[in-house]
Protein backbone atom coordinates (compact mmCIF):
# COMPACT_ATOMS: atom_id res chain seq x y z
CA UNK A 1 0.00 0.00 0.00
CA UNK A 2 1.37 3.40 -0.80
CA UNK A 3 1.51 6.40 1.47
CA UNK A 4 -1.40 8.49 -0.21
CA UNK A 5 -3.50 4.93 0.10
CA UNK A 6 -2.54 5.29 3.59
CA UNK A 7 -4.13 8.53 3.64
CA UNK A 8 -7.11 8.55 2.09
CA UNK A 9 -7.58 5.19 4.05
CA UNK A 10 -7.35 6.93 7.23
CA UNK A 11 -8.97 10.16 6.18
CA UNK A 12 -11.99 8.31 5.17
CA UNK A 13 -12.33 6.25 8.44
CA UNK A 14 -12.12 9.18 10.41
CA UNK A 15 -14.06 11.65 8.72
CA UNK A 16 -16.13 10.60 5.55
CA UNK A 17 -17.00 7.23 6.14
CA UNK A 18 -17.46 7.37 9.59
CA UNK A 19 -18.17 4.27 11.94
CA UNK A 20 -20.97 5.54 13.76
CA UNK A 21 -22.14 8.23 11.91
CA UNK A 22 -22.33 6.72 8.75
CA UNK A 23 -21.88 3.29 8.61
CA UNK A 24 -24.07 2.72 11.86
CA UNK A 25 -21.44 0.64 13.93
CA UNK A 26 -21.13 1.26 17.77
CA UNK A 27 -24.36 3.27 18.32
CA UNK A 28 -24.89 0.90 21.58
CA UNK A 29 -21.88 2.80 23.57
CA UNK A 30 -22.64 6.04 21.20
CA UNK A 31 -25.80 6.51 23.09
CA UNK A 32 -24.62 4.96 26.29
CA UNK A 33 -21.79 6.34 27.85
CA UNK A 34 -21.94 10.09 25.93
CA UNK A 35 -23.34 11.84 28.77
CA UNK A 36 -20.07 13.02 30.56
CA UNK A 37 -17.25 14.38 28.39
CA UNK A 38 -14.31 12.55 30.46
CA UNK A 39 -16.23 9.42 30.27
CA UNK A 40 -16.74 9.52 26.66
CA UNK A 41 -13.18 10.62 25.77
CA UNK A 42 -11.70 7.54 27.94
CA UNK A 43 -14.40 5.11 26.05
CA UNK A 44 -13.05 6.58 22.52
CA UNK A 45 -9.25 5.84 23.43
CA UNK A 46 -10.01 2.31 24.77
CA UNK A 47 -12.62 1.82 22.07
CA UNK A 48 -9.64 2.85 19.56
CA UNK A 49 -6.93 1.01 21.19
CA UNK A 50 -8.85 -2.21 21.21
CA UNK A 51 -10.01 -1.88 17.50
CA UNK A 52 -6.09 -1.45 16.70
CA UNK A 53 -5.59 -4.79 17.93
CA UNK A 54 -7.85 -6.35 17.32
CA UNK A 55 -7.08 -5.33 13.40
CA UNK A 56 -3.73 -7.03 13.56
CA UNK A 57 -4.89 -10.08 15.74
CA UNK A 58 -7.55 -10.62 13.47
CA UNK A 59 -5.65 -10.36 10.60
CA UNK A 60 -3.22 -13.17 11.99
CA UNK A 61 -6.64 -15.05 12.77
CA UNK A 62 -7.93 -14.76 8.95
CA UNK A 63 -4.51 -15.92 7.75
CA UNK A 64 -4.92 -18.94 9.48
CA UNK A 65 -8.56 -19.40 8.80
CA UNK A 66 -8.10 -19.41 4.94
CA UNK A 67 -4.79 -21.49 4.86
CA UNK A 68 -6.83 -24.20 6.98
CA UNK A 69 -9.69 -23.55 4.36
CA UNK A 70 -12.31 -22.65 7.82
CA UNK A 71 -13.56 -19.43 6.42
CA UNK A 72 -17.04 -20.00 7.45
CA UNK A 73 -15.49 -20.20 11.33
CA UNK A 74 -15.13 -16.42 10.96
CA UNK A 75 -17.46 -14.69 12.77
CA UNK A 76 -16.86 -17.07 15.98
CA UNK A 77 -13.12 -17.01 15.20
CA UNK A 78 -13.07 -13.14 15.70
CA UNK A 79 -15.64 -13.06 18.59
CA UNK A 80 -13.37 -15.27 20.76
CA UNK A 81 -10.10 -13.46 19.50
CA UNK A 82 -12.08 -9.89 20.30
CA UNK A 83 -13.28 -10.98 23.58
CA UNK A 84 -9.81 -12.45 24.81
CA UNK A 85 -8.39 -9.21 23.81
CA UNK A 86 -10.87 -7.03 26.03
CA UNK A 87 -9.96 -9.53 28.76
CA UNK A 88 -6.86 -8.61 28.55
CA UNK A 89 -6.93 -5.06 28.22
CA UNK A 90 -9.09 -4.73 31.30
CA UNK A 91 -6.94 -6.83 33.25
CA UNK A 92 -3.95 -4.16 32.12
CA UNK A 93 -5.38 -1.40 32.69
CA UNK A 94 -6.63 -3.07 36.05
CA UNK A 95 -2.59 -3.20 37.42
CA UNK A 96 -1.53 -0.35 35.65
CA UNK A 97 -3.95 2.42 35.21
CA UNK A 98 -6.36 1.84 37.86
CA UNK A 99 -8.34 5.42 37.36
CA UNK A 100 -9.11 5.00 34.15
CA UNK A 101 -9.88 1.49 35.26
CA UNK A 102 -12.51 3.19 37.66
CA UNK A 103 -13.84 5.28 35.20
CA UNK A 104 -15.12 3.41 32.91
CA UNK A 105 -16.76 0.76 34.88
CA UNK A 106 -19.22 -1.56 33.20
CA UNK A 107 -18.20 -0.47 29.87
CA UNK A 108 -14.70 -1.75 29.66
CA UNK A 109 -16.07 -5.36 29.34
CA UNK A 110 -19.03 -4.00 26.99
CA UNK A 111 -16.45 -3.20 24.28
CA UNK A 112 -16.54 -7.04 23.25
CA UNK A 113 -20.13 -6.45 22.17
CA UNK A 114 -19.22 -3.07 20.66
CA UNK A 115 -20.05 -4.14 16.92
CA UNK A 116 -17.54 -1.52 15.75
CA UNK A 117 -14.49 -3.64 17.14
CA UNK A 118 -16.18 -6.98 15.33
CA UNK A 119 -17.17 -4.63 12.17
CA UNK A 120 -13.49 -3.46 11.54
CA UNK A 121 -12.71 -6.86 11.75
CA UNK A 122 -15.09 -8.34 9.20
CA UNK A 123 -14.48 -5.21 6.78
CA UNK A 124 -10.90 -5.86 7.32
CA UNK A 125 -11.71 -9.19 5.75
CA UNK A 126 -14.17 -8.31 2.95
CA UNK A 127 -12.29 -5.74 1.62
CA UNK A 128 -8.59 -7.47 1.46
CA UNK A 129 -6.54 -4.59 3.52
CA UNK A 130 -3.17 -5.94 4.16
CA UNK A 131 -1.81 -6.26 7.46
CA UNK A 132 -0.80 -1.88 7.80
CA UNK A 133 -4.43 -1.42 5.87
CA UNK A 134 -6.43 -3.42 8.36
CA UNK A 135 -4.05 -1.78 11.61
CA UNK A 136 -4.14 1.77 9.92
CA UNK A 137 -8.27 1.25 8.91
CA UNK A 138 -8.66 -0.21 12.81
CA UNK A 139 -6.85 2.61 14.78
CA UNK A 140 -8.03 5.23 12.48
CA UNK A 141 -11.98 4.13 12.60
CA UNK A 142 -11.28 4.68 16.47
CA UNK A 143 -10.34 7.85 16.17
CA UNK A 144 -13.41 8.29 14.59
CA UNK A 145 -15.23 7.24 16.58
CA UNK A 146 -13.30 9.43 19.57
CA UNK A 147 -14.18 12.69 17.50
CA UNK A 148 -17.80 11.19 17.06
CA UNK A 149 -18.36 10.17 20.50
CA UNK A 150 -16.81 13.50 22.11
CA UNK A 151 -18.70 15.55 19.90
CA UNK A 152 -21.88 14.61 20.97
CA UNK A 153 -20.96 14.41 24.48
CA UNK A 154 -20.48 17.35 24.57
CA UNK A 155 -23.71 18.89 22.25
CA UNK A 156 -25.39 16.36 25.19
CA UNK A 157 -24.21 18.57 28.38
CA UNK A 158 -25.95 21.21 26.78
CA UNK A 159 -29.07 19.52 26.39
CA UNK A 160 -29.24 18.83 29.57
CA UNK A 161 -30.38 22.11 30.17
CA UNK A 162 -32.87 22.43 27.18
CA UNK A 163 -36.75 21.38 27.49
CA UNK A 164 -37.74 19.35 24.94
CA UNK A 165 -41.78 17.92 24.56
CA UNK A 166 -42.41 15.22 26.66
CA UNK A 167 -42.44 12.54 24.38
CA UNK A 168 -38.73 13.41 23.56
CA UNK A 169 -37.46 13.34 26.57
CA UNK A 170 -34.10 11.28 27.02
CA UNK A 171 -33.55 9.03 24.67
CA UNK A 172 -35.25 10.08 21.43
CA UNK A 173 -34.20 14.14 21.40
CA UNK A 174 -30.42 12.38 22.05
CA UNK A 175 -31.50 10.42 18.76
CA UNK A 176 -31.85 13.67 17.12
CA UNK A 177 -29.43 15.59 18.20
CA UNK A 178 -27.40 12.40 16.82
CA UNK A 179 -29.07 12.99 13.51
CA UNK A 180 -27.98 16.41 12.98
CA UNK A 181 -24.19 16.00 13.78
CA UNK A 182 -24.48 12.98 11.20
CA UNK A 183 -25.66 15.60 8.83
CA UNK A 184 -23.02 17.73 9.35
CA UNK A 185 -20.88 15.04 8.48
CA UNK A 186 -22.30 14.27 5.56
CA UNK A 187 -20.64 17.70 4.93
CA UNK A 188 -17.61 15.68 4.23
CA UNK A 189 -18.45 13.35 1.81
CA UNK A 190 -16.50 14.52 -1.55
CA UNK A 191 -13.68 15.09 0.35
CA UNK A 192 -10.60 13.53 -1.39
CA UNK A 193 -7.49 14.22 -1.61
CA UNK A 194 -4.95 13.11 -4.37
CA UNK A 195 -7.96 11.65 -6.15
CA UNK B 1 -47.25 -19.30 31.79
CA UNK B 2 -48.88 -16.20 30.21
CA UNK B 3 -48.66 -16.60 26.68
CA UNK B 4 -50.88 -13.44 25.99
CA UNK B 5 -49.13 -11.17 28.11
CA UNK B 6 -45.36 -11.84 26.54
CA UNK B 7 -46.59 -11.63 23.44
CA UNK B 8 -48.27 -7.85 24.38
CA UNK B 9 -44.92 -7.40 26.16
CA UNK B 10 -42.43 -7.96 23.15
CA UNK B 11 -44.37 -5.87 20.58
CA UNK B 12 -45.32 -3.00 22.30
CA UNK B 13 -44.47 -2.21 26.46
CA UNK B 14 -41.77 -3.75 26.50
CA UNK B 15 -40.20 -3.98 22.88
CA UNK B 16 -36.78 -4.78 22.21
CA UNK B 17 -36.48 -1.48 20.31
CA UNK B 18 -38.82 1.01 21.07
CA UNK B 19 -38.59 0.40 24.64
CA UNK B 20 -35.41 -1.78 25.98
CA UNK B 21 -33.41 0.88 23.66
CA UNK B 22 -31.49 -2.56 21.91
CA UNK B 23 -30.31 -3.33 18.95
CA UNK B 24 -29.06 0.42 17.29
CA UNK B 25 -26.91 -0.72 14.61
CA UNK B 26 -29.23 -2.52 12.59
CA UNK B 27 -32.07 -1.09 13.20
CA UNK B 28 -30.93 2.43 11.18
CA UNK B 29 -28.45 0.44 9.19
CA UNK B 30 -30.43 -1.82 7.50
CA UNK B 31 -33.91 -0.06 7.35
CA UNK B 32 -33.62 1.40 3.39
CA UNK B 33 -36.08 -1.22 1.76
CA UNK B 34 -39.19 -3.15 3.04
CA UNK B 35 -37.23 -6.83 1.97
CA UNK B 36 -33.93 -5.39 3.82
CA UNK B 37 -36.24 -4.97 7.38
CA UNK B 38 -38.24 -8.00 6.73
CA UNK B 39 -34.67 -10.36 5.78
CA UNK B 40 -33.11 -8.90 9.37
CA UNK B 41 -36.15 -9.07 11.61
CA UNK B 42 -36.69 -12.87 10.64
CA UNK B 43 -32.83 -13.92 10.70
CA UNK B 44 -33.03 -12.35 14.06
CA UNK B 45 -36.01 -13.83 15.16
CA UNK B 46 -34.64 -17.47 13.98
CA UNK B 47 -31.05 -16.71 15.91
CA UNK B 48 -33.03 -15.58 19.31
CA UNK B 49 -35.00 -18.54 19.13
CA UNK B 50 -32.73 -20.99 18.62
CA UNK B 51 -30.03 -19.05 21.22
CA UNK B 52 -32.72 -19.24 23.63
CA UNK B 53 -33.62 -22.70 23.54
CA UNK B 54 -30.22 -23.80 23.56
CA UNK B 55 -29.09 -21.49 26.51
CA UNK B 56 -32.41 -22.38 28.98
CA UNK B 57 -31.47 -26.08 28.26
CA UNK B 58 -27.45 -25.62 29.28
CA UNK B 59 -28.81 -23.05 32.14
CA UNK B 60 -27.61 -25.30 34.84
CA UNK B 61 -24.27 -26.46 33.27
CA UNK B 62 -23.34 -23.18 32.40
CA UNK B 63 -20.61 -21.74 35.27
CA UNK B 64 -21.94 -18.35 36.77
CA UNK B 65 -18.05 -17.27 35.83
CA UNK B 66 -18.20 -17.70 32.05
CA UNK B 67 -21.71 -17.35 31.17
CA UNK B 68 -21.29 -14.56 28.60
CA UNK B 69 -18.17 -16.34 27.15
CA UNK B 70 -20.76 -19.10 26.62
CA UNK B 71 -23.40 -17.49 25.22
CA UNK B 72 -21.40 -15.29 22.54
CA UNK B 73 -19.83 -18.72 21.18
CA UNK B 74 -23.68 -20.54 20.97
CA UNK B 75 -24.95 -17.11 19.41
CA UNK B 76 -22.07 -17.12 16.71
CA UNK B 77 -22.86 -20.75 16.00
CA UNK B 78 -26.43 -20.06 14.95
CA UNK B 79 -25.42 -16.69 13.61
CA UNK B 80 -22.97 -18.59 11.04
CA UNK B 81 -25.54 -21.17 10.23
CA UNK B 82 -28.04 -18.25 9.22
CA UNK B 83 -25.12 -16.31 6.94
CA UNK B 84 -24.39 -19.59 5.49
CA UNK B 85 -28.35 -20.24 4.80
CA UNK B 86 -28.80 -16.77 3.64
CA UNK B 87 -25.62 -16.78 0.81
CA UNK B 88 -26.80 -20.47 -0.42
CA UNK B 89 -30.22 -19.42 -0.65
CA UNK B 90 -31.31 -15.57 -1.00
CA UNK B 91 -27.61 -14.15 -1.97
CA UNK B 92 -29.98 -10.52 -2.99
CA UNK B 93 -30.79 -10.45 0.84
CA UNK B 94 -27.41 -11.37 1.90
CA UNK B 95 -25.35 -9.00 -0.49
CA UNK B 96 -27.31 -5.77 0.69
CA UNK B 97 -27.57 -6.95 4.30
CA UNK B 98 -23.73 -7.13 4.46
CA UNK B 99 -21.93 -7.06 7.30
CA UNK B 100 -24.92 -6.44 9.30
CA UNK B 101 -25.65 -10.34 9.34
CA UNK B 102 -22.59 -11.49 10.83
CA UNK B 103 -22.72 -8.61 13.32
CA UNK B 104 -25.92 -10.06 14.96
CA UNK B 105 -23.23 -11.79 17.00
CA UNK B 106 -23.12 -8.46 18.96
CA UNK B 107 -26.34 -7.30 18.38
CA UNK B 108 -27.56 -6.87 22.42
CA UNK B 109 -31.01 -8.05 22.27
CA UNK B 110 -29.70 -11.90 21.58
CA UNK B 111 -27.11 -11.46 24.75
CA UNK B 112 -29.55 -9.50 26.19
CA UNK B 113 -32.39 -11.90 26.47
CA UNK B 114 -30.02 -14.64 26.77
CA UNK B 115 -29.13 -12.83 30.20
CA UNK B 116 -32.15 -11.60 31.35
CA UNK B 117 -34.64 -14.65 30.44
CA UNK B 118 -33.13 -17.67 28.58
CA UNK B 119 -30.67 -17.95 31.57
CA UNK B 120 -33.63 -18.52 34.34
CA UNK B 121 -36.32 -19.56 32.62
CA UNK B 122 -37.69 -23.05 31.23
CA UNK B 123 -37.07 -23.71 27.76
CA UNK B 124 -40.36 -23.30 26.82
CA UNK B 125 -41.23 -20.16 27.98
CA UNK B 126 -37.55 -19.13 27.10
CA UNK B 127 -38.96 -20.20 23.24
CA UNK B 128 -41.89 -17.96 23.66
CA UNK B 129 -39.89 -15.17 24.53
CA UNK B 130 -37.47 -15.58 21.82
CA UNK B 131 -40.86 -15.63 19.26
CA UNK B 132 -42.13 -12.80 20.91
CA UNK B 133 -38.95 -10.77 20.99
CA UNK B 134 -38.56 -11.32 17.48
CA UNK B 135 -42.15 -10.39 16.35
CA UNK B 136 -41.18 -7.26 17.98
CA UNK B 137 -38.30 -6.24 16.58
CA UNK B 138 -39.44 -7.33 13.20
CA UNK B 139 -42.55 -4.94 13.73
CA UNK B 140 -40.07 -2.25 14.68
CA UNK B 141 -37.62 -2.59 11.84
CA UNK B 142 -40.58 -3.06 9.43
CA UNK B 143 -42.23 0.43 10.62
CA UNK B 144 -38.92 1.62 10.04
CA UNK B 145 -38.51 0.49 6.32
CA UNK B 146 -41.94 1.80 5.26
CA UNK B 147 -41.49 5.44 6.40
CA UNK B 148 -38.17 5.69 4.85
CA UNK B 149 -38.61 3.94 1.68
CA UNK B 150 -41.93 5.36 1.03
CA UNK B 151 -40.57 9.29 2.29
CA UNK B 152 -37.04 8.76 0.78
CA UNK B 153 -37.80 6.53 -2.29
CA UNK B 154 -41.27 7.14 -3.09
CA UNK B 155 -42.07 3.60 -3.00
CA UNK B 156 -43.33 0.64 -1.01
CA UNK B 157 -42.49 -2.52 -0.15
CA UNK B 158 -39.53 -3.00 -2.86
CA UNK B 159 -38.14 -6.24 -3.34
CA UNK B 160 -41.47 -7.93 -1.81
CA UNK B 161 -43.90 -6.61 -4.11
CA UNK B 162 -42.18 -6.64 -7.39
CA UNK B 163 -38.44 -5.82 -7.65
CA UNK B 164 -39.37 -1.74 -8.19
CA UNK B 165 -41.80 -1.92 -5.43
CA UNK B 166 -44.85 -0.03 -6.12
CA UNK B 167 -44.38 4.34 -6.92
CA UNK B 168 -46.72 6.26 -4.26
CA UNK B 169 -44.79 9.62 -4.11
CA UNK B 170 -43.78 10.59 -8.14
CA UNK B 171 -40.06 10.53 -8.67
CA UNK B 172 -38.11 13.80 -8.48
CA UNK B 173 -40.39 14.67 -4.91
CA UNK B 174 -39.20 12.24 -2.52
CA UNK B 175 -36.38 13.51 0.05
CA UNK B 176 -33.14 11.22 -0.63
CA UNK B 177 -32.53 12.81 3.12
CA UNK B 178 -34.52 10.39 4.60
CA UNK B 179 -32.32 6.42 3.31
CA UNK B 180 -29.34 8.48 4.50
CA UNK B 181 -27.65 8.13 7.84
CA UNK B 182 -29.25 11.17 9.00
CA UNK B 183 -32.84 10.19 8.41
CA UNK B 184 -32.28 7.07 10.43
CA UNK B 185 -31.69 8.90 13.28
CA UNK B 186 -34.04 11.09 12.83
CA UNK B 187 -36.55 8.18 12.24
CA UNK B 188 -35.56 6.09 15.00
CA UNK B 189 -35.97 9.18 16.97
CA UNK B 190 -39.52 9.80 16.21
CA UNK B 191 -40.30 6.50 16.60
CA UNK B 192 -39.38 6.20 20.00
CA UNK B 193 -40.47 9.61 20.87
CA UNK B 194 -44.43 7.97 19.38
CA UNK B 195 -43.96 4.54 21.94
CA UNK B 196 -43.01 6.94 25.04
CA UNK B 197 -45.90 9.17 24.18
CA UNK B 198 -48.18 6.25 23.83
CA UNK B 199 -46.96 4.11 26.74
CA UNK B 200 -46.80 7.65 29.00
CA UNK B 201 -50.41 8.02 28.17
CA UNK B 202 -51.39 5.12 28.80
CA UNK B 203 -49.92 5.47 31.98
CA UNK B 204 -51.75 8.16 33.16
CA UNK B 205 -55.21 6.93 32.08
CA UNK B 206 -54.76 3.69 34.57
CA UNK B 207 -53.44 6.32 37.51
CA UNK B 208 -56.65 8.46 36.80
CA UNK B 209 -58.98 5.53 36.52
Amino acid sequence: MSFTEIVSLALGAILVENFILSQFLGICPFMGVSKKMDTALGMGVAVTFVMGVASAACYAIDLLLIKLGLEYMQTVAFILVIAALVQLVEMFLQKSMPSLYQALGIYLPLITTNCAVLGVALLNSQNHYNFLGSVVYGVTGGLGFTLAIVLFASVRERMEFADPPEAFEGFPIALVAAGLIALAFMGFQGLSIFA
Amino acid sequence: MNFKKQFKEGLLTNNPVLVQLLGMCSTMAITTTLFNGIGMGISVLVILTCSNIVIALMRKIIPNKIRIASFIVVIAGFVTIVDLILQAFLPDLSDSLGVFIPLIVVNCIILGRAEAYAYKNSVLASAVDGVCQGIGYTVALVIMCVVRELLGNGTFGTGVLGAEGIRIIPEGYPALLVILPFGGFITLGCLIAAAQYYLNRSKNKEVSK
